[in-house]
């Protein structure tokens, strides 16, 4: 079965659920896909279940996600939930599948609103069962309540760290110790930018008060940490870290893991966008205008996958774009559009400012982003940072050239795990920096798809 | 959450559930220590990323083997299963 539709917007986070509401609510024919049952996204995932019982540390987080679920749920958008995109064509075709049948949709304008993922970060152990994402954990809070119990460590570095240790204290959860890896001079860096960030107090004084309410439930806080181990055999027994050149070594039945987001660019990245790399942030994003247009036609991007903003902001950004494709699409003229933007561009001021001091304050250290040589860095094909700099020795150039050689990069996840820690290996190993060095190609299906899916596209959609 | 209950089959064993959990999720919080086994080395892997990017959370659903288990939300009896090395083709 084929559908059609005027704008069809890809992920149903703060970015596409307030981008479709916005288009929809113009007249314009708006789809929503998304790969979750239920709309939300990552951060606001469940915000719905919620929102009658928002109290605590993430109350008026749960409350906005849920607004913006209402909204878009009223807004007379078409949604398509638990489908997966596996392959975008020009023209805004885009080929999608619900787990048994593939369709493809014929869109006029197409919005990726892919959202963030987590930094991966490959370290000793990373790959023992008991060590996984503060992310995955806080999902697991966010769909059964589940909390770490004794012998859980976090580490890393970032907001998103301090927000989920909260959260997880409060939920009666236990947490054996915070290693901190921020580097110590990154407060002295982010200075420079300490301007934007007392524009956008508000964002100053969440991180200072979550920091308060874990030191004063007595969970130690070990600072300045430059690198983590997890040991074990099959599972994780203990953490190592390293502080000031001395290892330390604690029994660990977990190990939570966060070093930060970075734009989740596959999808834009498949269509060949131009991407730039963000020194702040440290990862890739899609080149965009104002209005998130990217370098390729009737392709456009909001919210943390144009670049990490966090979900207010990604909220406003999906407006914005919404108004240019209502444009573009004739439901609005360039007045109206303009008018309409004014009020958005002046709320984006109440978080855009406070960014370059974040992303600086937080941006990794370099022997985090630089594995050892034992070190695991392609997870699915078990490839070792040391098999990436043998195959830079032997003349490869760059991350797709190393693919051929080692088969890092070509399992199920699709590099999407190794890609940016290929990208500081190689670019450190040639002398290169990272920008010019890129990352892999990504190319079609963005996800794993079985023949019969395939085989199950109308026979008429092969000869176009 | 005003959430129903579920129940489903880890590994055979039947496991109450809340009803917005993902497949691994349940896994987990069933005590399935691992979920696969790496089909290179053989090492033992789980869920990682609880979100679709890093697939190490692969597991057989309902007899379907390599499905992302963090990607599939629970149903009444579903049967959710540890994946030993690459699936095996039909």
């Amino acid at each position: 079965m084929n559908t059609a539709c005027d704008f069809l917007v890809i992920g149903a986070g703060p970015a596409g659920m307030a981008a479709a509401a916005t288009a929809a609510r113009l007249g314009v024919t708006t789809l929503l896909i998304d790969d979750q049952p239920e709309p939300g996204g990552q951060i606001y995932r469940a915000a719905e279940r919620r929102s009658e019982n928002a109290s605590g540390v993430s109350g008026a987080d749960w409350l906005r996600g849920a607004a913006l679920a209402a909204e878009f749920r009223a807004s007379g958008a078409g949604y398509l939930p638990g489908n997966r995109v596996w392959q975008l064509e020009k023209g805004g075709r885009v080929c999608v599948t619900d787990g048994a049948k593939a369709s493809r949709i014929n869109a006029r304008r197409v919005l990726l609103a892919t959202g963030a993922m987590e930094r991966p970060v490959p370290l000793p152990g990373w790959t023992l069962p008991g060590v996984m994402t503060v992310g995955a954990a806080q999902i697991r809070y966010k769909i059964s309540k589940w909390t770490p119990q004794e012998g859980a460590w976090i580490a890393g570095s970032g907001p998103l760290l301090w927000l989920y240790a909260a959260q997880a204290l409060e939920a009666g959860g236990t947490i054996a110790g915070i290693l901190d890896t921020t580097p110590g001079a990154n407060y002295l860096y982010a200075l420079k930018h300490v301007a934007g960030a007392l524009r956008n107090l508000h964002y100053i004084q969440r991180g200072l008060e979550l920091q308060q309410r874990i030191r004063a439930a007595g969970i130690p806080v070990f600072r300045s940490v430059s690198a983590i181990e997890a040991k074990g055999d099959h599972r994780i027994t203990a953490v190592r870290y390293l502080i000031r050149g001395q290892w330390h070594e604690k029994p660990a039945a977990m190990l939570l893991l966060h070093h930060g987001v970075v734009p989740n660019t596959h999808a834009a990245m498949s269509i060949s966008a131009a991407h730039r790399y963000d020194d702040l942030q440290r990862c890739f994003a899609p080149v965009v205008d104002v209005w998130g247009n990217t370098s390729v036609k009737d392709y456009a991007v909001a919210g943390d996958c144009a670049g990490i903003v966090g979900a207010e902001a990604s909220a406003i950004q999906g407006r914005l774009a919404a108004l240019e494709a209502s444009r573009l699409l004739g439901a609005i003229s360039e007045l109206q559009r303009d008018e309409q933007a004014t009020p958005l561009r002046r709320s984006l001021l109440e978080h855009l400012p406070a960014r370059p001091f974040l992303d600086r304050l937080f941006t990794p250290g370099e022997t985090l982003l630089l594995p050892d040589d034992d070190v695991l860095v392609c997870r699915c094909e078990s490839v070792t940072a040391r098999q990436i700099r043998d195959a830079v020795a032997l003349g490869c150039s760059g991350p797709s050239q190393t693919k051929v050689f080692t088969r890092c990069g070509m399992g199920l996840c699709q590099g999407r795990m190794c890609g940016l820690a290929v990208a500081e290996i190689v670019a450190r190993a040639r002398g290169a920096s990272v920008c010019e060095i890129g990352v892999f190609n990504v190319r079609p299906p963005l996800m794993p798809l079985s023949m019969g899916e395939l085989a199950s596209l109308p026979v008429d959609d092969c000869f176009y | 959450m005003g959430t129903e209950m579920v129940t489903v089959y880890v590994d055979g064993q039947p496991v109450c559930v809340g009803e917005l959990e993902s497949a691994a999720s349940a896994a987990l919080g069933a005590g399935l220590d691992y979920t696969r086994t790496s089909p290179v080395t053989g090492e033992r892997r789980a869920p990682y990323c609880m979100m679709g990017v890093c697939f190490e959370c692969l597991m057989t659903i309902d007899g379907v083997p390599s499905r992302q288990a963090c990607m599939v939300r629970v149903r009444p009896g579903m049967r959710i299963e540890r994946q030993l090395g690459a699936r095996v083709l039909a």
